[in-house]
């Protein structure tokens, strides 16, 4: 058969229309790989060429080589980084987790039942303001400075989008679709469960993305002022000693980490959310 | 006297705020009755079947369904909405499943209601799909399959058929005959289009404008299938359109 797409078989015009795909995706991964490379070349181009103090910054290959040896090595911070990863893993995740237990739930109940909202709605917005750093003091006091002191507080800078996106969420459940729960006689707990929850899930899964963004940021925050191992510290121990590439691997680490959590939540809402994808 | 009225219409009134939208509405509606409501544009036609299942109250006056005041909890009744309304997040097949299980039926009759509507319907090849995906046109037949599937004693219809390509239209005014004439259902279908109201009802009601009364009832007494040339036809539908301009 001839080249032109016009006069393909369906067979082939499928099997064209895959291959097309498949070369962009290729295309755009050769792309994302190139800017990675291109953003660590420059860095490493500023460092040999000396145009920024060595004590300020360090190159790539100093910073992959601490890594390494950050494996062994608990120098000079203390904790070996996989301790100070899990450390941290395991605030946020503690923190983050509970924020959606409650915040998402919260914000569903408020959303729908008017009464519990008109209850609710004064804490919250007393809440909703604190910026979560300033539980800080407060929870040192209470809790110490262990991982309780820092769940909590990393639960409050995650907790509230998630209950305001899931709020937002199920308050914008369309009207026409209530009804036909109604008119089908449903509960008001029926159309809640079975229309509203599904309609706001889109919401919610954007809130949580925020949360996510934001329990890692309070974490940081957090173990810069109290803690004795966790990322945080690692990175302020990298100060003190004046080790750049201790700071910078502390960064990087928790920005992969970042990636690789966000990859998990998408996962989880491409579970839930398949049906907008396709 | 309440048995042989499915719907009882009394006084009905209806204020949105300042807006007067129904003024003093009754009539009744027979069991088993096809019942076409058509009225010019904004006049108050969805307003009343919202008000019929107590989407709204009324302002004034009340409805009764089987000598009842009306309530969807009570009655076996289904709604085709006159906007989209497939749950985006349900594939077809769930869509159509939505109602019955709300009614909390059987599980295989679930599945035989189903799979029955999918045939009747020609929904097959679209069976695992989402809303989004499909045409107007076939989205809307998932709404209806999902009303029909109810085999509900009331059947409410809001202009369903509006999206719908004439052939589509067509086929299916004569599937709600068929459904109507099966199962005793009383059918209120609301539509713009007089020949479809025509074609379909035993009695016509047209409505004013705004506020809206009742300006006439029309007894359509064609034997079915009914041909649209056929000239009792037209002069019905003539009136019919002249009772809707001359307001
Ligand atoms: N919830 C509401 N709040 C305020 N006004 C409303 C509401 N619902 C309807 N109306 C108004 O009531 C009037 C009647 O509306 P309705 O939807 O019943 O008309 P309709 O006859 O169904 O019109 P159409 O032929 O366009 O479907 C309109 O002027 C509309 O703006
Ligand atoms: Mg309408």
């Amino acid at each position: 058969m001839s080249e032109s797409p016009n006069v393909m078989t369906n067979e082939e015009r499928v099997a064209y229309v895959q291959s097309k795909r498949k070369q962009t995706q290729l295309r755009d991964t050769m792309l994302a790989l190139i800017g990675v490379m291109f953003f660590f070349l420059v860095w490493e181009a500023v460092v040999l060429t000396g145009l920024v103090d060595s004590k300020k910054l360090c190159s790539v290959l100093e910073v992959f080589k601490l890594f390494i040896v950050k494996f062994s090595d608990p120098n000079p911070d203390g904790a070996l980084l996989l301790v100070n990863v899990w450390s941290s893993l395991l605030i946020a995740l503690s923190g983050f987790g509970l924020a959606i237990v409650i915040g998402v739930p919260l914000g569903w109940l408020m959303g729908w039942y008017k009464g519990f909202d008109a209850f609710m709605r004064p804490i919250f917005e007393i809440i909703r303001p604190i910026p979560p750093v300033s539980w800080i003091p407060l929870s040192i006091v209470w809790m110490g400075i262990g991982l309780k002191a820092k769940s909590f507080i990393v639960f409050f800078a995650a907790f509230v989008p998630c209950l305001i996106n899931s709020y937002t969420g199920i308050r914008q459940t369309k009207e026409v679709l209530k009804n036909v729960g109604i008119t089908f006689g449903a509960s008001n707990f029926t159309v809640f469960w079975k229309v509203g929850i599904p309609s706001s899930l889109t919401m919610a899964f954007a809130g949580i993305k925020v949360a996510i963004g934001n329990a890692w940021a309070t974490l940081v925050a957090a173990e810069m002022l109290a803690a004795s191992s966790g990322l945080g510290y690692m990175i302020l121990m990298g100060r003190s000693y004046g080790r750049v590439d201790l700071v910078i691997l502390g960064i990087v680490v928790i920005g992969l980490l970042g990636v690789v959590i966000s990859a998990l939540i998408s996962k989880c809402e491409d579970f839930f959310m398949g049906w907008k994808r396709l | 006297m309440s048995e042989e009225y499915k719907v009882k219409v009394e006084h009905l009134t209806k204020y949105f705020g300042d807006l007067h939208v129904l003024d003093d509405v009754s009539f009744n509606i027979k069991k088993g009755e096809f019942l076409c409501v058509v009225g010019p544009t904004g006049c108050g036609k969805t307003t009343f079947l919202n008000l019929l299942t107590r989407i709204y109250m009324p302002t004034k006056g009340e409805l009764y369904i089987d000598g009842e005041r009306a309530d969807p909890k009570k009655h076996n009744l289904s709604v085709v909405f006159q906007e989209p309304s497939a749950m985006p997040w349900l594939t077809v097949e769930k869509n159509l499943r939505f109602g019955m299980e709300i009614k909390k039926l059987a599980k295989d009759e679930i599945d035989r209601r189903v799979l029955n509507m999918i045939k009747l319907l020609g929904l097959e090849q679209f069976r695992d799909r989402y809303p989004h995906q499909l045409s107007m046109s076939t989205a809307q037949r998932i709404i209806i399959g999902r009303a029909f599937a109810m085999q509900p004693d009331l059947l409410l219809m809001d202009e369903p058929y509006g999206q719908m390509d004439i052939k589509l239209r067509f086929y299916l005014e004569d599937e709600v005959i068929r459904l109507w004439k099966e199962m005793g259902t009383t059918v209120v279908f609301i539509t713009h289009n007089i020949e479809e109201a025509v074609y379909l009802a035993e009695r016509v009601l047209i409505l004013t404008n705004k506020p809206a009364k009742i300006r006439e009832e029309v007894n359509v007494d064609i034997p079915r299938p009914r041909k649209v040339s056929d000239p009792e036809f037209v002069k019905i539908r003539n009136h019919v359109t002249e009772q809707i301009r001359w307001w």
